[in-house]
């Protein structure tokens, strides 16, 4: 698996997908025989990867929209979207 | 019933088996040896009306299976449903009879997951597991079809004496079908997979090896495979919990709408199942009888009752006790705490020994001939 850089472009593979769980008010990642819990924050990354946007992009997103440093948020998200990647529920 | 109130979870899965109808004859099958028939299927409107109840009750992934899902004329309507409530679709097919041609309306309908069982890594060996002639070159042309319309697979293979040799080829297969996942299942053996136990047990050294296999490609292949493994625990030193645990994850609904704790359920005697057409699956999964017969810790004996795993391993598996045991509330004999433990090693050691296993008996109608409880009690 190549590493992450700020100009990959995260997405969610076919067979995975965000699923607001009404009885445990709680979004969780659903994928064949798995579904991972996610917090808010990941939430608010996860509706940001399309498949389209690059890692910089979606954090120049983040950062105008919680008034941040992108670079923080840019580390951030790495390592959050690479945990997803290690449980093959994110590709780049 | 038991006394004490015990909080239950709501399921997070649920397994229809929507026809036992199926193209294969494979002698491991898990659907229990008295068939449900056709005229018995429930219709299509009760199938929806459980998936709106699956859904409002949290459940989060829907196994469409068999039997063949595909034989039902509503497959579609009824794939169509998971997408429209949200949930996860997951078509759990033979990819033999209609599944090739239905596939295009599935994946338009929203399916989510497809999971491709494979009798062998070669047609000659598939085949005769499978009891059909082409099935294996027919399943090759379904997995190009998945891929064509870029649908997420998983591979199943069913792992027993006659084909622990191939798990290093199931492996290349997978890769080479474009598959994400591959499941390396050990038989499990209940229904027709017990009846045929002498004819599919693994020796020993065979079964160690293949676990080596898996773990060895899985290092090589992260990244790019997830192999899950089952082990065959009659070789095995902790039972597996079975469904995750009596009444605590998972529903599984019988064609006939029965609703069962787990697949094998239907084989103890005594207890109470209940209907989708009477009652709904939060009701099911809450009040019936069955569901609540083996929930939680209170039931267990000995040597469970005091064991640090307890709520790990849930007394391993109720269907095993009984078939092995004669006594469903016993521990499962799989686990290496068990009185019996060692005489269901020492039985599988001894059919895997026999050096011509017995015919495979395979599966279909008109075989329900129900073996006898096993004499391994002194």
């Amino acid at each position: 698996m190549s590493e992450l850089t700020s100009f990959s472009v995260p997405k969610l593979p076919r067979g995975v997908r965000l699923h607001f769980d009404k009885v445990r008010n709680a979004y969780v990642l659903l994928a064949p025989e798995r579904a991972f819990n996610v917090d808010d924050r990941a939430v608010t990354v996860l509706k940001l990867v399309d498949g389209v946007h690059t890692i910089r992009a979606i954090a120049a997103t983040l950062a105008a929209q919680f008034t941040a440093d992108p670079a923080v948020i840019e580390r951030d998200i790495t390592a959050m979207l690479a945990d997803l990647i290690g449980k093959r529920v994110v590709e780049a | 019933m038991t006394t004490s109130r015990i909080s239950v979870p709501n399921p997070i899965g649920i397994l229809l088996e929507l026809t036992h109808r199926c193209p294969l004859h494979c002698p491991y099958c898990s659907n229990p040896l008295e068939l449900d028939k056709r005229s018995k299927e429930m219709d299509t409107a009760t199938v929806l009306r459980v998936l709106d109840e699956a859904a409002e009750l949290g459940i989060l992934h829907v196994h469409l299976s068999g039997g063949e899902p595909t034989a039902r004329r509503d497959i579609v309507e009824i794939t169509a449903k998971c997408a429209s409530t949200g949930l996860y679709s997951n078509l759990i097919t033979s990819g033999v009879g209609l599944a090739l041609g239905v596939l295009p309306a599935l994946a338009d309908a929203g399916l989510d997951h497809v999971q491709l069982s494979l009798q062998g890594a070669t047609a000659p060996q598939a085949d005769k597991v499978a009891g059909l002639k082409g099935s294996h070159d027919t399943k090759m042309k379904f997995a190009a079809e998945v891929a064509r319309l870029g649908l997420a697979l998983t591979v199943n293979a069913v792992i027993h004496r006659g084909n622990i040799d191939e798990v290093e080829a199931f492996i290349d297969k997978a890769i080479e079908l474009g598959a994400r996942r591959l499941e390396i299942a050990h038989t499990q053996y209940y229904g027709w997979a017990y009846k045929n136990r002498a004819a599919l047990m693994p020796a020993r050294p065979d079964v160690d090896r293949s676990i080596q296999i898996v773990e060895a490609a899985r290092k090589r292949l992260s990244g790019k495979l997830v192999i899950d493994l089952v082990v065959p625990d009659y070789y095995a030193l902790r039972p597996k919990a079975c469904a995750g645990g009596w009444g605590r994850k998972l529903m599984n609904v019988s064609p006939a709408g029965k609703v069962l704790p787990c697949h094998a359920a239907e084989s103890i005697p005594g207890l109470e199942f209940w209907y989708v057409q009477d009652h709904s699956l939060g009701d099911i999964w809450h009040r019936s009888p069955a569901f609540n017969a083996y929930r939680g810790t209170d039931w267990m004996p000995e040597p469970c009752q005091s064991c640090e795993r307890k709520e790990i391993d849930w007394g391993g598996c109720r269907c095993q006790a009984l078939a092995l045991l004669g006594d469903a509330k016993l521990t499962d004999p799989a686990c290496g705490k068990s009185p019996f433990h060692a005489r269901i090693e020492a039985l599988a050691t001894s059919e895997a020994a026999v050096i011509a296993p017995p015919d495979y008996i395979y599966r279909g109608p008109g075989q329900a001939v129900v073996r006898e409880v096993e004499d391994i009690i002194p």
